[in-house]
């Protein structure tokens, strides 16, 4: 999973890439197994070019990083989370359109 | 925004949409294919699909409509990524407005689709993605060695309860009448699955919870006291609901939302198609969709050599 625009969030990195990020970060958490996150996915690459230096954009596979999606209680995907300075901004579940995400992304600006 | 003019244009890339652009391509009608996210729909979740013929061995949803875009693509169809908002049926030309662009054609078929419909009850939404879930093969994992509840006595609600039994421990199938309504050979599977346990005629009144779901409170459609079920997961499979609020005002659609045609495709506007599951008809399946945008494309030929 190395898009361009896209970082890889891990356990391991979630806090330093995603919590203490300077800008805005969009996690979306995914899975091989599902569907809409594949049918999701070239929207959230779309959004990561349009928003480059603006937003983190980052992906978090749930299958191999159990701990981040349980500590925010993610028991549907896709979920996206945008965080801001660390805090939940917005929480969205489900394979929604582009312009969705991007109201939601303008807000946080 | 970028006007671009077409012989047709096909909203919507399912199964409907998909066979509609293979065949207005060989037709070599200039031709549009506008999907919201990427080709799939409702199929995108069907974790496995055994009635659509040519597939003995059956085939995921996944694998299955990727086969049909990549059959579109072969004849070059043109598929872009964009919401349709509005449309405008004013004058000869159908014009589309969408997020990114402007769309006109002279014809136009509209596959839009559908999408679950909510059980409306409290709870739902607020738990929504903490436990209740549209999407088995989603979500289903999430649940592991749990107990859920899958509400729903139809193909979609039996087929998805056999697949959740792989993960989860216990399900509590929740319908509101005393048998289900799925194809026999899904019921055969259902009620023979010890880990299937059958409620019947009951509807869930509220799902409880404060950070996830807790449980479930189901009412009997007789009227006898409801009981509070303890459940860690809610997957709702209770129909669907045609995604075409963007059509209010353009297109006279029946009180639920479906868009009425005749057997050929044709709405009561002329150049104007639909096909598969926004189409007000009786039987949604993989297989009826595929047809509805063939004769759709057969219609909208007629239609622009008339013109």
């Amino acid at each position: 999973m190395a898009e361009k625009n896209i970082t890889e969030i891990t356990d391991e990195n979630f806090k330093n890439e995603i919590l203490e990020s300077p800008t805005p970060a969009l996690v979306d958490f995914w899975a091989a197994w599902c569907g809409p996150c594949r049918a999701i996915a070239p929207v959230v690459e779309e959004l990561a070019a349009q928003f480059q230096g603006q937003v983190k954009i980052g992906k978090l596979n749930v299958d191999e990083n159990p701990k981040t999606p349980g500590q925010y209680g993610i028991r549907a995907i896709p979920t996206l989370i945008l965080f801001k300075n660390g805090t939940v901004m917005e929480q969205i579940t489900g394979a929604v359109s582009k312009s969705t995400l991007e109201t939601a992304i303008k807000k946080t600006l | 925004m970028k006007a671009s003019n077409y012989d047709l244009i096909i909203v919507g890339g399912g199964p409907a949409g998909l066979t509609a652009g293979l065949y207005a391509q060989r037709s070599r009608l200039n031709t549009l294919l506008i999907e919201r996210l990427i080709p799939g729909g409702q199929i995108l979740t069907t974790d496995w699909v055994d009635n659509y013929p040519g597939f003995p061995e059956g085939i995921s949803g996944f694998d299955l409509i990727d086969k049909m875009r990549r059959q579109a693509e072969r004849f070059e169809l043109p598929i872009i990524s964009d919401d349709a908002l509005s449309l405008t049926l004013e004058g000869p030309e159908k014009v589309i407005t969408g997020t990114q662009g402007v769309y006109k054609a002279k014809a136009l078929i509209i596959a839009c689709g559908a999408t679950h419909r909510k059980l409306g009850a409290p709870g739902e939404g607020l738990l929504s993605g903490k436990g209740v879930s549209y999407c088995a093969t989603c979500d289903g994992p999430f649940f592991r060695e749990q107990e859920v509840a899958v509400i729903g006595g139809g193909d979609t609600a039996v087929q998805e309860a056999i697949y959740l039994t792989r993960f989860v421990k216990k399900i509590y199938l929740i319908h509101r009448r005393d048998q289900l309504r799925a194809t026999r050979i899904l019921q055969e599977k259902a009620l023979s699955n010890p880990k299937i346990q059958p409620v019947w005629n009951a509807v869930v009144e509220a799902v409880q919870g404060t950070d996830q779901v807790e449980s479930i409170t189901v009412k009997r459609v007789d009227g006898s006291p409801g009981e509070s079920i303890s459940v860690q997961g809610v997957f709702v499979f209770v129909g669907i609901q045609p995604t075409t609020a963007w059509l209010q005002g353009a297109l006279p659609l029946d009180p639920q939302g479906f868009i009425q045609t005749n057997s050929e495709m044709e709405t009561i506007i002329p150049g104007v198609f639909a096909a598969g599951d926004c189409r007000q008809k009786r039987f949604r399946q993989v297989s009826t969709a595929v047809g509805d945008g063939a004769t759709a494309v057969f219609s909208a030929e007629r239609y622009l050599e008339a013109l």
